[in-house]
């Protein structure tokens, strides 16, 4: 497997989902060497790590696979331009592959795709592309990265199959780069209850714990602070919604190349009190921002999957959530809002706050949609398939 | 013609605020840095200005007023940087109290706090000056009787203000497009005021001192005292070239190696070589001069930026609603009677916190041209706001016993 990231290095989902996918394949029986740019300091029982490179991982928020923008020159925060990191990774994923045996490759988002095009060349196995976003995601909406277009386009246009994490991933790679909609196929994102880490009683938000007190109501969001995760449409309907309660707080947990936009958005919406901008949190101050709120959003613009409206649901947080997001195609207990509806989004916030029953009621069965996830249904998918290929090729 | 020069120098630092995260509002209520092992601690701030720029400034300006008879200065101190010499320096607290003992160092007054006060809590304004004139009166031993408003900030509302408040005199900028065709060098009058007279700053002078002195593209570079009072003697017109700038001018915003302190040290025996020639305190040039016109000064001017406004303060909506934010809890906290409460809100009001959040260089990455201790004006912002949150916790805690007792 070919992956740019994993936890405890990880940017967001990527990392997560890479793990635990790996994870339930390795259970259902498949033997897995895990490539990634970087030297890795976690090994894991059910597979092997190796690392690319003798370079130590990139800092914890600015991993460059969500920060397409950035590879249009050699300039910015990174020494190689976008042409030469993927070649880079490509040529030591090959030497390293010289002494390795393998059946098939499964490559993680476009920064790998060019090393597994080289692995098929040289050792004539199949490869498998696994789309957790395209540009266009990373975009907000638009075009994006014209040069990582190209990439997405050609990889997945040489793939043997290419697995998109929701249909509306799917349906944007058909529209986008046409490809045969028959190559690809859907292989949802999940969450494994067993190792998720709950919250325990003593949480990190003392004042917000304080406010809440006194009735108060807290509206968190967690992820990147950039253009897809549609926070500026929030924070707009933040605005009305201080309007109708101002004892309403937003909490947004992350960092990101837009945060100087938001923060000096929320004092232009005359909100700079009700909004709180932690910057990036990992483990308990994260698990405390999901359990702290009463009502979690996510806004997304172009979301491929999505995977904090389920963990919210694991911390008993109900959630709402915008329709372009794929998670939206799984996940039942929730409202749900168009991204740039954002009357009707402060509207399902006003009315999901004043209403309790309504909260507990998707809380409740959050959960039980939360208790029910696993990513076994997704591993048994791309194992048969995997069978499939390597019979055909055999 | 007789000419003065009204030497003035104005000093100040801030209580600067810690990296405070919103995880310890509630938790912890220590808001400004005293940790020695940062560089920019409260204290080490004041020890490194101290080294810089109080001590050997004052060494100079004691043995001038030694040597000259003639010569005389201009202060104002806040009442923060005061606590902060008391704390960690008490010789160059010593060294101030020196100057004043010579009867030839007029002290302004002004807020305790270095605020803004009078823009945005009258009567909390008026408790900071009356605060400000007591710790002056208590370390100096005199009465201020002119008055200068944080930045220089100034309009009609504040010269009637202290004409009302009974200060003879109060300082403003000297900006061309509030004099139309009249000269700084002269006295005025406030526009609706009676009896107090109006000094104003003649800002190409006293720029050239403070902020271009040690500038190698700068046409006039070097300048010596002749060249300097060359132009003074070039002016038409005027009986007083009002010279405002901050302390900190001499060896921490122009450094030793410009020779900044040659130039303090040659201008009075120059300046005072001819019979004609003198320096005032600013008393002494109000008793003796006249004023010739009123001036009108509707919006608000400062000493700061080409803008000469607020803006560098209040220019956009995150400083607005910061300052906003602290004032809105002023009632609150004043009834509290709890004074550590008090004292750490009217910290927060000082205007350089407000500075630090301003976004005007920022954007033109010239961040370098200004002091701020933060890596960026959001960051200021969002660490303001941080020390906020614990702030109006602590105000509503001492609201909710209020209404317990009043349940009870």
């Amino acid at each position: 497997m070919l992956g740019w990231e994993l936890p405890p290095h990880n940017s967001g989902g990527l990392g997560v989902a890479c793990l635990q996918l790996s994870k339930a394949l390795a259970s259902s029986g498949a033997d897995i060497s895990f490539i990634l740019p970087y030297s890795p300091t976690a090994g894991y029982d059910f597979m092997k790590v190796l690392g690319a490179s003798d370079a130590t991982a990139p800092i914890p928020y600015a991993t460059g696979v969500y920060e397409s923008y950035k590879y249009l020159t050699a300039s910015g925060s990174f020494d190689l331009d976008l042409h030469d990191q993927q070649e880079l990774y490509a040529h030591r994923v090959g030497l390293l592959a010289e002494s390795m045996e393998f059946d098939i490759v499964h490559a993680h988002d476009w920064l790998t795709f060019r090393a597994a095009l080289l692995l098929r060349e040289r050792h004539g196995c199949p490869i498998v592309l696994h789309v957790h976003s395209i540009e266009r995601d990373r975009a907000g909406g638009h075009g994006g990265n014209p040069l990582v277009r190209k990439v997405e386009a050609t990889s997945m246009l040489l793939a043997d199959h290419v697995f998109a994490v929701s249909e509306r991933t799917k349906q944007m790679i058909v529209d986008d780069y046409g490809i045969p909609a028959d190559k690809i196929e859907v292989a949802h994102n999940s969450i494994d209850p067993d190792v998720f880490e709950f919250s325990d009683g003593n949480n990190s938000y003392h004042y917000l714990k304080y406010l809440k007190d006194k009735g108060w109501r807290v509206v968190a969001n967690a992820g990147r602070l950039t253009v897809q995760k549609g926070l500026p449409h929030l924070l707009a309907a933040a605005r009305q919604v201080v309007d109708y309660n101002p004892r309403t707080v937003f909490l947004i947990v992350g960092d990101g190349e837009q945060k100087d936009e938001l923060i000096r958005l929320a004092a232009d919406n005359g909100i700079a009190r009700n909004v709180i901008f932690t910057g990036f949190q990992r483990g308990q101050r994260l698990r405390d921002a999901f359990s702290i709120a009463d009502l979690f959003v996510m806004p997304s613009i172009s979301e491929p999957f999505g995977l904090t409206p389920f963990e919210a649901a694991g911390y008993g947080t109900p959630s709402l959530i915008s329709y372009q997001s794929g998670a939206s195609e799984v996940l039942r207990s929730c409202l749900k809002v168009d991204f740039w509806d954002i009357d009707l989004m402060a509207s399902k916030i006003i009315g999901a706050l004043r209403s309790q029953a309504l909260l507990d009621e998707l809380s409740r069965n959050a959960r039980i949609e939360f208790e029910k996830l696993s990513w076994q249904q997704t591993a048994d998918k791309i194992n048969s398939r995997y069978q499939k290929m390597a019979g055909a090729y055999a | 013609m007789s000419r003065s020069i009204i030497f003035y120098l104005h000093a100040h630092q801030p209580w600067r605020l810690r990296n405070y995260t919103i995880f310890e509002a509630t938790q912890s209520h220590n808001y400004f840095d005293t940790d020695d092992a940062n560089s920019n601690s409260n204290r080490r701030v004041i020890e490194k200005v101290a080294q810089k720029s109080y001590l050997p400034t004052n060494r100079k300006l004691n043995a001038l007023l030694d040597k000259h008879p003639d010569f005389k200065i201009n202060l104002s101190i806040t009442g923060l940087l005061l606590e902060q010499l008391e704390a960690w320096a008490p010789d160059v607290l010593t060294s101030f109290q020196d100057l004043a003992s010579t009867g030839r160092l007029e002290i302004a007054s002004e807020t305790y706090y270095h605020s803004l006060a009078f823009f945005y809590d009258r009567p909390e304004f008026e408790r900071q000056v009356e605060q400000h004139k007591r710790k002056i009166e208590q370390l100096f031993g005199q009465t201020p009787t002119v008055f200068r408003n944080t930045e220089l900030a100034y309009n009609n509302q504040l010269g009637q203000w202290a004409d009302q408040a009974g200060f003879k005199g109060i300082l403003a900028e000297g900006w061309d497009p509030v004099l139309g065709w009249r000269s700084p060098n002269f006295l005025y009058r406030p526009a609706g005021a009676e009896n107090i007279k109006l000094l104003l700053k003649n800002y190409r002078l006293s720029d050239d001192i403070a902020f271009r002195f040690g500038n190698r593209d700068w046409e006039g570079w070097p300048l010596t005292v002749d060249k300097f009072i060359n132009w003074i003697n070039g002016t038409d017109h005027g009986e007083v070239f009002n010279l405002f700038m901050d302390y900190e001018t001499f060896g921490e915003h122009q450094w030793e190696d410009t020779g900044i302190f040659d130039f303090l040290e040659d201008l009075p025996e120059k300046w005072l070589s001819k019979p004609d020639h003198s320096f005032m305190n600013f008393s002494e040039a109000i008793d003796k001069l006249e004023v010739k016109d009123d001036i009108d000064i509707q919006n608000t001017v400062t000493w700061a930026d080409t803008e000469r406004d607020l803006t560098a303060w209040l220019g956009n909506s995150m400083q607005q609603e910061a300052i906003k934010a602290v004032y809105d809890l002023g009632e609150t906290i004043m009834g509290s009677g709890d004074w550590q409460l008090i004292d750490d809100w009217r910290r927060l009001q000082a205007s350089d916190h407000f500075y630090y959040m301003c976004t005007k260089w920022f954007s033109d990455g010239d961040v370098h041209a200004y002091f701020s201790p933060y890596k960026s004006p959001y960051d200021a912002f969002l660490n303001f706001m941080n020390v906020y949150h614990d702030l109006h916790w602590r105000t509503a805690i001492f609201q909710d016993n209020i209404i317990q007792k009043e349940t009870v």
